[in-house]
């Protein structure tokens, strides 16, 4: 494992637990992610790679019964403090969803929704922080003549690119994006993929998903996990050629999982 | 050749029972659409006399004298829908704060619990309601409320005259707080069910931008549910606008215009339950069912306006309903 030469991390992952109940679903997990690169979660169902995400924006907390332990260091505080603000830390994280959420209100106001959270903006400046979000998220094109109307009118991957857009509107400085593509078809799937790519320059993100090629295509580095438990970790292309462990070898190539 | 006949018999017997089913469904239907008609048009017979006699002004007199035989409905009619305007102000906070607690701040050992209790309130008879409500709560209000009310909100401007005047107990007011007692848990049950088919993704995106529990519910769970949320508001109107026994017991029946809510007044279903049995006289009886026809008319310009808003916010937000 490579994970310590990780240069300039913007993440540090340290001892890190989680536990539904009294199981318990991740193990001892210790990583860096880079800062503006993609960082790439893969697994089999069930190994964690979804709760490892859900801890960087503490969004376990809306369940009672799940909690974690150790350390997830982001700009030398813990995010994992009880004392950490949590709509501050969620304006520095922002998610995407396997699956499209818009909100049911006007393509516009799903993009002010999360802008309005933090600060106040007059309406040329949010006119334009509306349009810088979603030239950002590759969709200003398609929607710039129908800002009013419903945001759960687009299609399937316009959808997800406005949930995107929505996201970075707020300017957080991580993107967590948990199967982002799963829920949709090919060419939206390559938009999307495309997208994260010009993304990286000014975000850094960490994308869980089931597609290995996916990982392989948009990723800088990939974690391999199971069971709760980081088998490998570092860069995407000698995961991909050259992994060090049988089991991560075993998984890429497909004979298992 | 024998069994080919046995079948195609079956078969025929088949396409006859199909059919058969079919007329049925199709009877009932149509069924509820001819009662409909029939209970409309024998409030339009019934009520010819009144129609002939006071025409318009049946809806703008305030005169209900049996011994002169005058009759108009202007207090039952404001009665009506100030009762029930009262009971949804008061029902429409409390029913959402209900659901809101139910479904999103409630440990979970709680839901169940409580969830019923609000479902058994739904279930308890109206005429219960109207005896705890004229001998608990009209004398408790009485004593403790109307006093309070007179001296610091009867003294102001504007809303002052509203609520001075005796400390009675029975009255407009009561009859509006018990009708609220009475339609939340319509209400609130309803809320509750259409909050918690809300995606919990919908609600993580809203939280993962960093969004309070309190502006997750009020711009993203409650828009999303709208119809749900108003169609059960409709539910606990219609239950409110209707509602005859509690309201008999705490109105007060008298035929008084007063801009006092703590003065007594009458319902249009109050005056019905109250009067049909000493109605004598075509004229009486008349005017009676025409209050009845004008609860039907009530009651339909309220589901209209009801679907009519549902329209407006759907296509303010850009989607057609």
């Amino acid at each position: 494992m490579n994970a310590e030469n990780i240069a300039n991390p913007k993440v540090v992952v340290k001892d890190l637990n989680f536990y539904y109940g009294n199981y318990r679903a991740l193990n001892n997990i210790n990583m860096n992610i880079a800062e503006k690169m993609v960082t790439a979660f893969i697994g089999p169902s069930g190994c964690g790679k979804s709760t490892l995400l859900r801890t960087f924006n503490r969004m376990y907390q809306l369940y009672p019964k799940q909690k974690a332990t150790g350390q997830i260091i982001l700009d030398g505080a813990n995010i994992l403090d009880p004392k950490q603000d949590l709509n501050m830390l969620r304006a520095k994280i922002g998610m995407v969803f396997q699956k499209p959420t818009p909100f049911p209100m006007s393509i516009y106001d799903n993009i002010a929704f999360g802008v309005k959270l933090y600060e106040t903006l007059g309406k040329n400046d949010m006119d334009e922080r509306v349009e810088w979000a979603l030239k950002k998220a590759a969709l200003w094109t398609e929607v710039k003549d129908k800002l009013k109307q419903s945001g759960t009118g687009l299609s399937g991957g316009q959808q997800q690119r406005l949930c995107i857009a929505r996201a970075i509107a707020v300017k957080p400085q991580v993107l967590l994006l948990d199967e982002p593509t799963s829920a949709l078809d090919p060419i939206s799937t390559a938009h999307i993929e495309k997208l994260i790519d010009e993304l990286k320059e000014d975000f850094t993100i960490v994308i869980v998903t089931h597609n290995m090629q996916q990982a392989a295509r948009v990723s800088d580095y990939t974690a391999y996990m199971y069971l709760g438990d980081l088998i490998e970790f570092g860069d995407t292309s000698t995961v991909f050629t050259n992994p060090k462990r049988k089991e991560t070898e075993d998984y890429i190539t497909g004979r298992f999982g | 050749m024998n069994t080919s006949f046995l079948q195609e018999a079956r078969l025929k017997r088949q396409i006859w029972l199909d059919m058969l089913f079919r007329g049925m469904t199709r009877l009932s239907a149509f069924g509820v659409l001819a009662l409909l008609v029939a209970i409309l048009g024998s409030l339009i017979i019934g009520s010819m006399p009144a129609i002939n006699a006071f025409g318009f002004n049946f809806l703008t007199s305030a005169q209900w004298d049996p011994v002169t035989d005058e009759y108009g409905a202007l207090v039952p009619i404001i009665g009506t829908l100030v009762t029930s305007a009262i009971a949804l102000v008061i029902a429409i906070p409390v029913s959402f704060g209900i659901a809101i607690f139910l479904t999103e701040l409630s440990p979970r050992v709680l839901r169940r619990p409580l969830g019923i209790a609000v479902e058994l309130l739904a279930g308890i008879p109206s005429i219960i309601y109207g005896m705890w409500g004229l001998f608990v709560f009209a004398p408790l209000f009485a004593d403790h409320v109307e006093p309070w009310l007179n001296d610091h909100i009867g003294v102001l401007p504007y809303i002052g005259p509203f609520f001075s005047g005796p400390p009675m107990g029975i009255g407009i007011l009561t009859a509006g707080i018990i009708l609220a007692i009475m339609v939340i848990p319509f209400i609130a049950s309803v809320m509750r069910d259409v909050f918690e088919v809300v995606p919990a993704l919908l609600k993580e995106s809203a939280y993962g931008l960093g969004a309070t529990t309190w502006e997750v519910v009020w711009k993203v769970v409650l828009p999303y549910t709208r119809i749900g949320v108003v169609g059960g508001i409709m539910l606990g109107l219609g239950r409110a606008l209707g509602e005859t026994m509690a309201v008999t017991f705490v109105i007060g029946n008298a035929h008084e215009l007063s801009e006092s809510l703590l003065m007594p007044g009458n319902s249009i279903s109050s005056a019905l339950a109250n009067e049909f049995t000493e109605a004598v006289g075509e004229l009486y009886t008349s005017a009676l069912i025409e209050l009845g026809l004008i609860l039907f008319f009530i009651t339909f310009v309220v589901l209209s306006l009801a679907r009519f808003m549902l329209y407006k916010l759907g296509q303010r937000e850009g989607q057609s309903t």
